[in-house]
């Protein structure tokens, strides 16, 4: 582990963090000396707090507080009501529903709804292959969970249902409860074995993402009343629940998301480290580095399990984190951004 | 709030209670919804090409292609009693059968996942179910009656191509005004038979004699004096529409969702 040319963190940590795997104290001997300067010439104590207020005193004045959340609302209303208004007009712009569909006649197909259907039917459908990598090779460039929190109709309604728990929370009427998040994992691999196995695309039945678009495309169901049951579990008992411990679409997409070149990055220089971010986060992990002292480089990308929601870019009152599109050159590891080779600003540490 | 108080290993003994207890009541829930399907409880009529229906339930992406192309609006999505067919398209004859008023069997070309087969290429070919004399003591062609009127209750909005009025845009089947001295809707109406007699009279749908039914689906067959039988034949596909324009309040023919015709 003390291999000095080994960038920190690995592939198998990053991609074993959204597989539940918890967070692991940062070792000192594994921060580049560079890292070690900063965080000792932060600010500390007092200071901090003097600090934190002045940023946020700037943050209250700012206008626009709430711009990647309302460009990615904006971005998931559309998208769902372009399947609602093409099919209502008859206007064949969008046609079909989230699991699958034909853009300006290009097919298209949700990737973890083309996985169980190939495995239920162990067939390899052509339309489907090609609907398929249409979908990756858009969530390689757009960043993987995207999906989730920009497209997912139940992403939106659970984030009200967020609200509404975060409300009584804070009142003291419900509390959360959090599950093991290696339950995740787990559903995901009982969802493939039951779709091999019984030969039906048994998660398909359940699943709110499908089950919503087509309620809203072609009206209302009874299995609706399984979403509003979920939404009630997760005001009532356990915020998010079912994208943070269930659903097996969040992980498909979090799979694309190890090779996605759409980022959000953790500058550590100016971060106070208050932890705004983790509050408002939906999968509050990726933001370890935002913790002191856990951070191994400068710059440190979030990793794969990540929504790219921008919340945490909304929130946080220095900028220290920021969407990015990488190089696709440099996207050798999940979540770690190695430091540019040029980079002027490098400076030299004095060893002590 | 009771959880702060807590020491560690009663907060991980929690955490991993909780945690089975969902894992378990949501793979069971899933499996609940496998029921309906393995029993058998609500057999379905698909839409033209699917395949047996435990591979077209595997392969469905559930996405509703075909019910957005289909010209009369024939096809529906199940919904949670139907199992592990939530969300799967089916065809409800009696609301609106299929009559190929599409010509090309648009939801067929619309499937992207090829579980409405796409080596179905002409409607002859189809094979949905096959249409039985249900009631015979109720069929009006049996009892030697005509019918006169409009063939359905009052506010029912089913539809049928009715070529030699229309031949691109469907009309409702109450548009219409019947006066027959032997009741043959199901005969007179049924889309393969009007296409066999389209290919007799030497034009056959689109130009192509593919779409030439090679055998008779129904007709009446005389039982004695005025009393006819209507007799369903090897060309028969289940369609529905027989079903649909029984004027009858409960039809006296149905379709049986996916057999096949057999010299009995």
């Amino acid at each position: 582990m003390s291999d000095k040319k080994q960038k920190k963190p690995g592939f198998f940590y990053c991609v074993g963090l959204m597989l539940g795997k918890s967070v692991s104290k940062t070792l000192k001997n594994d921060i580049s000396e560079r890292v070690i300067q900063i965080y000792e010439n932060k600010p500390k104590g007092a200071e901090v707090i003097k600090l934190l207020k002045a940023e946020k005193a700037k943050e209250k004045n700012r206008k626009n507080k709430n711009k990647w959340r309302n460009r990615r609302w904006g971005t998931l209303l559309f998208i769902n009501l372009l399947f609602v208004v093409s099919y209502f007009f008859d206007m064949s712009v969008l046609e079909g529903a989230l699991t699958a569909s034909r853009f300006m006649g290009f097919h298209m197909a949700d990737l973890n709804s083309a996985l169980q259907i190939t495995l239920a039917s162990k067939m390899i459908l052509i339309n489907l292959v090609i609907g398929f990598v249409t979908v990756l090779i858009m969530w390689i460039i757009f960043g993987g969970r995207t999906f989730c929190s920009w497209v997912c109709p139940y992403h939106l309604i659970a984030e009200f249902a967020e609200f509404i728990h975060l409300k009584l929370a804070q009142k003291g009427i419900v509390s959360d409860h959090a599950f093991n998040r290696k339950v995740r994992t787990v559903f995901y691999i009982v969802f493939l074995l039951l779709a091999f196995l019984t030969g039906y695309t048994v998660f398909e039945v359940i699943s709110p993402t499908g089950i919503l678009s087509r309620a809203l495309i072609y009206g209302p169901t009874f299995v609706l009343l399984w979403v509003v049951f979920l939404l009630m579990i997760e005001i009532l008992y356990s915020r998010r629940m079912w994208c943070r411990y269930v659903c097996p679409i969040g992980l498909t997409y979090g799979f694309v998301g190890i090779f996605s070149i759409f980022r959000v990055n953790y500058n550590i220089n100016d971060c106070l480290h208050e932890g705004d971010c983790r509050k408002v986060c939906l999968v509050p992990h990726v933001l370890e580095w935002t913790i002191k002292n856990r951070s191994f480089n400068e710059n440190q990308e979030l990793g794969p399990d990540c929504t790219r929601c921008g919340a945490c870019v909304d929130i946080c009152p220095t900028n220290s984190l920021t969407f990015k599109f990488k190089g696709i050159s440099r996207e050798k590891y999940p979540c770690n951004d190695p430091e540019p080779k040029n980079n002027k600003q490098k400076i030299k540490v004095d060893k002590k | 709030m009771s959880d702060k108080k807590l020491n560690r290993a009663e907060k991980a003994r929690r955490e991993f209670l909780r945690t089975t207890v969902l894992a378990t009541s949501v793979t069971g829930i899933s499996l609940a919804a496998l029921i309906p399907t393995l029993t058998n409880s609500a057999p379905r009529l698909r839409p033209p090409g699917a395949l047996d229906e435990k591979l077209y339930l595997a392969s469905c992406i559930k996405c509703g292609q075909c019910v957005q192309v289909c010209p009369v609006e024939a096809i529906f999505l199940g919904d949670i009693f139907d199992g592990q067919g939530s969300g799967v398209p089916y065809i409800d004859a009696r609301v609106q059968a299929c009559d190929f008023s599409c010509d090309g069997l648009q939801c067929v070309l619309a499937c992207p996942t090829g579980s409405l087969t796409h080596d179905l290429n002409y409607v002859p070919d189809t094979r949905m179910g096959l249409a039985r004399l249900s009631s015979p003591k109720t069929c009006l062609a049996v009892a030697g009656k005509g019918f006169k009127g409009k063939i359905r209750e009052e506010g029912y909005s089913g539809k049928l191509r009715f070529d030699e009025i229309d031949r691109w845009n469907p009309l409702e089947i109450n548009s219409q005004d019947y006066d027959l001295e032997i009741c043959d809707l199901c005969v007179r109406l049924c889309p393969l038979e009007i296409r066999r007699l389209q290919c007799e009279a030497g034009k056959p749908p689109q130009n192509d004699k593919n779409q030439c039914p090679p055998y008779k689906a129904i007709e009446l067959v005389k039982k004695d004096n005025n009393r006819y039988v209507p007799t369903v034949l090897q060309g028969c596909v289940g369609c529905g529409v027989c079903e649909m324009v029984c004027p009858l309040p409960e039809p006296a023919i149905v379709i049986d969702e996916r057999v096949e015709w057999s010299e009995k």
